[in-house]
């Protein structure tokens, strides 16, 4: 009777055990000091050695947008895969202004993009490593975060700003590079190994890294300190012509240059979108047809902004223009009709707005208000 | 004998003791909304059932606007820009490469005279296909309306306003025209005496002289609904001709471009604009 009693002990003990290992719980996760193998749920028991963060910690450095443009139009388009850091605009400086990314070493990003012409340059056509021309001219690079369309290049091929930053250095007319060349100059470099560690946490460098970070560096070219934009912040006065001409350029039957270049609640001065602004009756260059392949798209170019003229001569795709006197010129009675204009040169039957040569000045007056020579001379924006 | 019996009964006692305790983590119907919610149980086995309930009714609609577009019956989208596919009342045959319009303020209305706002705007892009559909995100009472209405454009109150979203899509109005924003801007080409010339049909503020502004916008009154569905699609339908005719037929050859100056333009769309509009499907 005694090893009966024993017997049912054990069984029933057995039992207990059997029913409970269903839930035995426990710390699950391998990485933690007290893993239990048997454990098949977690109970929250599980405790970690703290380990010292591998790589580098990156520092956001989210843009400072500026009161004007906080008040006026939507925030920045910034990549959710390439967020603003220090190390990443560092990095991206960097990179501007070094001539390692051309296919000889004699040419950088600053060579056609300079600050003092307000990232561009002032020829016509820039020439690239080889001697070689392109055939447009080099765009001015600032508040670029706030091109809503991020359509780039006077044609919008590139859909991004760091797609964008990919083409200049294999482009044959300009740094006349391979991605593989490039990638392994830096690879090979003493200091940008461990610059990309720091703003990417890798030292493996890639085209994408190298444009992620230019592009980080030129989201923060903002230009948005003019005499017009402290006019509008009650800081400053307009002289008597700038006010004329900033009428002229909001007046449908004269400037008319709202409706692309914007009004003075978007402080772009640009739609970012594509027009035939009348230049010619038939095109050398098609511009945004050859990205769309839509003959409605031929002779279209980007709109530029009318922020830092003062700088960026000579103007249009072409650089055809040497001063801002010929530009106003063409608005007022150079408009040729073509099969694409566009019906916001709503003068063009008059060959353009006709205005007079006070009126020309006036409109000079204002566009000129619209520069901004604290962007150009930002010690943070030019080589270290 | 009796002791061993004892031993026997108190060991089996403890013995069921453990199982309760060490198993406490009992499994079984752990959802107190089920017929046989279980508070011992820890872990769901599965095992809930329910009585089946009769479902909520719906109190309440959210609305989704949709806006189609056609030109005296011929749908339209993008798909037919740049293309003289279109004859105007007056005769002048046409195509359409751009339009865009803002409307505002939806509101449905009961019969007694009662009346529920949507506030907020919408500008439609049909050039670029974006915000063709409006979804609102206000609950409205379910139940039957005499109609809908909305701005075309903005009141004198929105138009004042500053509009982060218009500022971005460059969609202002120009300061020496009363300001504000535009309310639609249509533009393509007309055939012109033989040749193709442009026009720039763009609605807002009209100036009736120089520094003297009127308001332009106008009330678009649809026909009633009756909002049963929790979703609710309704389209809003704009023929596109009636922008020339009704009660003005319009020559593109006498105004095409600009108009933005013109009072006399100007007040012959806002007097053209309301009879474009009507409601279409509404499903829910």
């Amino acid at each position: 009777m005694k090893n009966t009693t024993t017997y049912l002990i054990i069984i029933t003990l057995s039992i207990t055990l059997y029913a409970c290992s269903k839930s035995n719980e426990g710390c699950t996760d391998p990485l933690a000091t007290n893993y239990n193998t048997d454990a098949k749920e977690d109970d929250g028991s599980c405790v970690y050695v703290i380990t010292p963060v591998v790589g580098n910690q990156m520092t956001p450095a989210p843009l400072e947008i500026p009161q004007i443009f906080a008040q006026n139009i939507l925030d920045p388009v910034i990549p959710v895969n390439n967020s603003q850091t220090i190390e990443g605009i560092a990095l991206g400086r960097k990179l501007f202004y070094d001539p390692i990314l051309s296919g000889d070493g004699t040419q950088s990003c600053s060579s056609c993009h300079s600050a003092e012409f307000s990232f561009t340059d002032s020829a016509k056509f820039s020439t690239g490593i080889t001697g070689a021309m392109g055939d447009r001219q080099s765009m001015p690079i600032f508040n670029v975060a706030w091109n809503y369309n991020e359509k780039f290049f006077w044609d919008g091929r590139a859909n991004s700003l760091e797609e964008q930053a990919l083409g200049p250095v294999v482009n044959p007319v300009e740094m006349n590079n391979t991605w593989v060349s490039a990638v392994a100059s830096l690879q090979a470099n003493s200091s940008y190994p461990t610059l990309f560690n720091a703003a990417f946490g890798t030292t493996t460098i890639d085209s994408n890294l190298v444009a992620k970070a230019l592009a980080q560096f030129e989201r923060t070219l903002i230009s948005a300190n003019s005499k017009f934009d402290r006019f509008l912040l009650g800081q400053e006065s307009l002289t008597t012509n700038e006010i004329n001409g900033f009428a002229i350029f909001d007046d449908p039957d004269r400037g008319d240059c709202s409706h692309c270049h914007g009004t003075a609640n978007n402080p772009l001065w640009t739609d970012n979108l594509f027009h035939n602004n009348g230049l010619d009756a038939t095109f050398a260059d098609l511009g945004r047809a050859l990205v769309t392949n839509d003959p409605n798209d031929n002779g279209k170019f980007k709109t530029p902004s009318l922020r830092n003229l003062a700088y960026s001569a000579p103007y249009m795709h072409d650089g055809r223009f040497q001063t801002l006197d010929e530009v106003i010129d063409h608005y007022s009675t150079g408009v040729t009709i073509s099969a694409t204009i566009d019906p916001l040169m709503e003068l063009q039957s008059n060959g353009g707005s006709n205005l007079t040569p006070s009126e020309k000045a006036d409109l000079k007056a204002f566009l000129l208000a619209l520069s901004d020579s604290e962007f150009i001379n930002n010690l943070d924006f030019q080589a270290q | 004998m009796k002791t061993k019996n004892l031993i026997t009964i108190t060991a089996a006692v403890l013995a069921t003791v453990t199982i309760f305790t060490s198993c406490s983590k009992e499994e079984g119907c752990t959802d107190p909304i089920a017929n046989n919610y279980n508070v011992e149980a820890e872990k769901d086995d599965g095992s809930c059932t329910y009585t089946a309930t009769p479902p909520v009714a719906t109190t309440h609609s959210k609305i989704t606007f949709n806006f189609t577009h056609n030109f005296d019956g011929t749908a339209v989208t993008n798909s037919n820009f740049n293309q003289f596919d279109f004859v105007n009342a007056f005769g002048d045959t046409l195509s359409i490469s751009k339009l865009r319009y803002l409307i505002s303020e939806i509101r449905l209305h009961k019969a007694n005279g009662d009346s529920v706002l949507i506030t907020g705007h919408n500008l439609v892009d049909v050039t670029n296909a974006t915000d063709l559909s409006y979804a609102t995100t206000i609950d409205v009472p379910v139940g039957t309306y005499s109609g809908v209405s909305f701005n075309f454009g903005f009141d004198s109150v929105d138009n004042a306003g500053n509009h982060i979203d218009l500022n971005s899509a460059s969609w202002n109005w120009p300061g020496m025209l009363g300001g504000g924003y535009h309310f639609m801007q249509m533009e393509g080409k007309f055939k012109h005496l033989g040749n193709d010339s442009i026009y720039a049909y763009h609605h807002g503020t009209a100036r009736a002289s120089i520094g003297v502004f009127e308001q332009n916008f106008f009330n678009v009154n649809l026909a009633g609904v009756t909002l049963t569905g929790a979703n609710v699609d309704m389209e809003i339908k704009m023929d596109i001709s009636e922008w020339y005719k009704n009660p003005n037929t319009w020559d593109l050859n006498a105004l095409h471009a600009p108009l933005m100056p013109i009072y006399n333009a100007q007040i012959m769309m806002q007097q053209n604009g309301p009879s474009t509009f009507s409601l279409g499907t509404v499903t829910q």
